[in-house]
């Protein structure tokens, strides 16, 4: 692990504001894409998340953290968050949110797993862990860094890809491992996970590599980025869900 | 702001549940991780343990020495600060008051930064990891802890947010200042008291 944040802002001591629901998407039965408009903002950089926190009226709160998908010069700070089962957050804001509806929200928040526009870099993503390297994707193609930031996007299906067409248009790498894709060269990618191979051509001559993703991911991704040539200390994580 | 959030009412939840700090939720029998980092392979032949700093006698621990000190376990709960809690662990180790009297605590000591065999650092009052309140534990439930859970061996500072609880534990270094450790550096809180809700820079 190496020591230093990116340079990034200084840290912003971030208080609970208000986010108003200004637009609302329901991605199949598995995401749903809020974009907020939050009061007194600060800007993020890409890769830093925001955490929702909701209030019964009994006082009862329960708060998640979610990264963000916008670049940091739109308007409105969009989250795209994956319905979990019996997801007492996510299932709220799936099912009840509704535009104009008020959250309380805190954010950005985070200084490690993020990108900055300048190191070349390598992101690796399942399923919804593609979610900041959308926001890095959106904030390279505004600033024309495209050029050091390659992706890779790996899911069950198309449907479990958020993102996936926008994805396409920016040159990811998408791995699907229940559905056989189309390649460029005419052929069949048959579904399968990423192979080593895959990345050594996408790892050649990054300084850094992210990979956001479930437990299981991280360690496989670890693993073959390690047979693609890529040093671990220059791997930032972000992981999510249960372990045994 | 609004009062509250229009349409939720949340989990059900027992009344008069004094065990779950504000904001956290019961994960039940799962064990979520939170890391920034690839989980290292460690080799507890290679591993060791030392404590330096301010303390009369820096030492230094391999696997074998470590065990020779006065078992110790923790049994009680643990907070993350990504909101779950998980109840009635148990943790086998060593207190990390055994490893202090070895080594001595100078007077001038306030606090301890402490570092994983990735680099990984965090940063603690003294307060916070002696008298009962510490330990470098190697068992979970009664099992070697997991290298995802920070297997071999790990800190444990189960009264503070969990990220102070260093995975794959190597240094203790006491001193006579604070400096921020990893996670505080990039946004979270120097102490994480999670009865105070300690998470982020900027929390009380």
């Amino acid at each position: 692990m190496t020591s230093a944040p990116d340079a990034v802002a200084e840290p912003v001591a971030s208080h609970w504001t208000t986010g108003t629901v200004r637009e609302i998407e329901h991605l199949g039965d598995n995401f749903v894409k809020l974009r907020l408009e939050v009061a007194d903002r600060h800007d993020h950089v890409p890769g830093q998340h925001y955490v929702v926190r909701l209030r019964a009226p009994d006082g009862y709160t329960a708060q998640r953290s979610y990264s963000i998908a916008s670049d940091p010069a739109d308007p409105l700070v969009e989250l795209m968050v994956e319905c979990l089962p019996r997801g007492e957050v996510s299932g709220f804001l799936h099912d009840v949110a509704e535009v104009g509806d008020e959250l309380e929200v805190r954010g950005p928040i985070g200084r490690w797993f993020v990108w900055g526009g300048t190191t070349p870099s390598l992101c690796v993503a399942g399923g919804s862990g593609i979610v900041p390297f959308v926001s890095m994707m959106r904030y390279a193609r505004r600033t024309g860094t495209e050029h050091l930031l390659r992706v890779v996007a790996s899911a069950q299906t198309r449907e479990r890809l958020p993102y996936v067409e926008e994805l396409e248009s920016y040159g990811a790498f998408v791995a699907l491992t229940r559905e056989n894709q189309p390649a460029p060269d005419g052929s069949e990618r048959v579904a399968a996970h990423i192979y080593p191979e895959e990345l050594v051509p996408l790892a050649d001559g990054i300084e850094r590599a992210y990979v956001c993703g479930s437990v299981g991911f991280v360690s496989f991704v670890g693993r073959i980025l390690g047979e693609a040539g890529v040093r671990s200390d220059t791997v930032r994580v972000e992981q999510f869900g249960p372990t045994g | 702001m609004a009062e509250f959030t229009r349409g939720f009412t949340g989990r059900p939840r027992r009344g008069g549940d004094d065990r779950l700090p504000p904001g956290q939720y019961d994960t039940g029998a799962g064990w979520p991780t939170l890391t920034a980092e690839l989980t290292p392979t460690i080799d507890v032949e290679q591993w060791t343990m030392t404590v330096d700093g301010l303390v009369e006698s820096p030492t230094t621990w391999d696997w074998r020495g470590i065990h020779a000190l006065p078992a110790s376990s923790y049994f009680g709960d643990i907070h993350c600060v990504t909101t779950w809690s998980k109840f009635d662990t148990t943790f086998a180790g060593v207190s990390v008051d055994a490893l202090l009297e070895v080594t001595g605590v100078k007077p001038e000591a306030t606090h301890v930064f402490a570092t994983s065999t990735t680099g990984y650092t965090t940063n603690l009052p003294l307060d916070d990891i002696t008298n009962g309140k510490a330990w470098i534990v190697w068992d979970f439930d009664g099992k070697p802890l997991t290298p995802e859970h920070g297997g071999p061996v790990r800190l444990l500072v189960p009264h503070l947010y969990f990220w102070k609880s260093a995975k794959w534990i190597t240094r203790l270094e006491l001193r006579d200042h604070d400096e921020p450790g990893f996670w505080e550096r990039n946004g979270y809180h120097d102490r994480g008291d999670p009865w105070l809700e300690q998470r982020y820079q900027g929390d009380a």
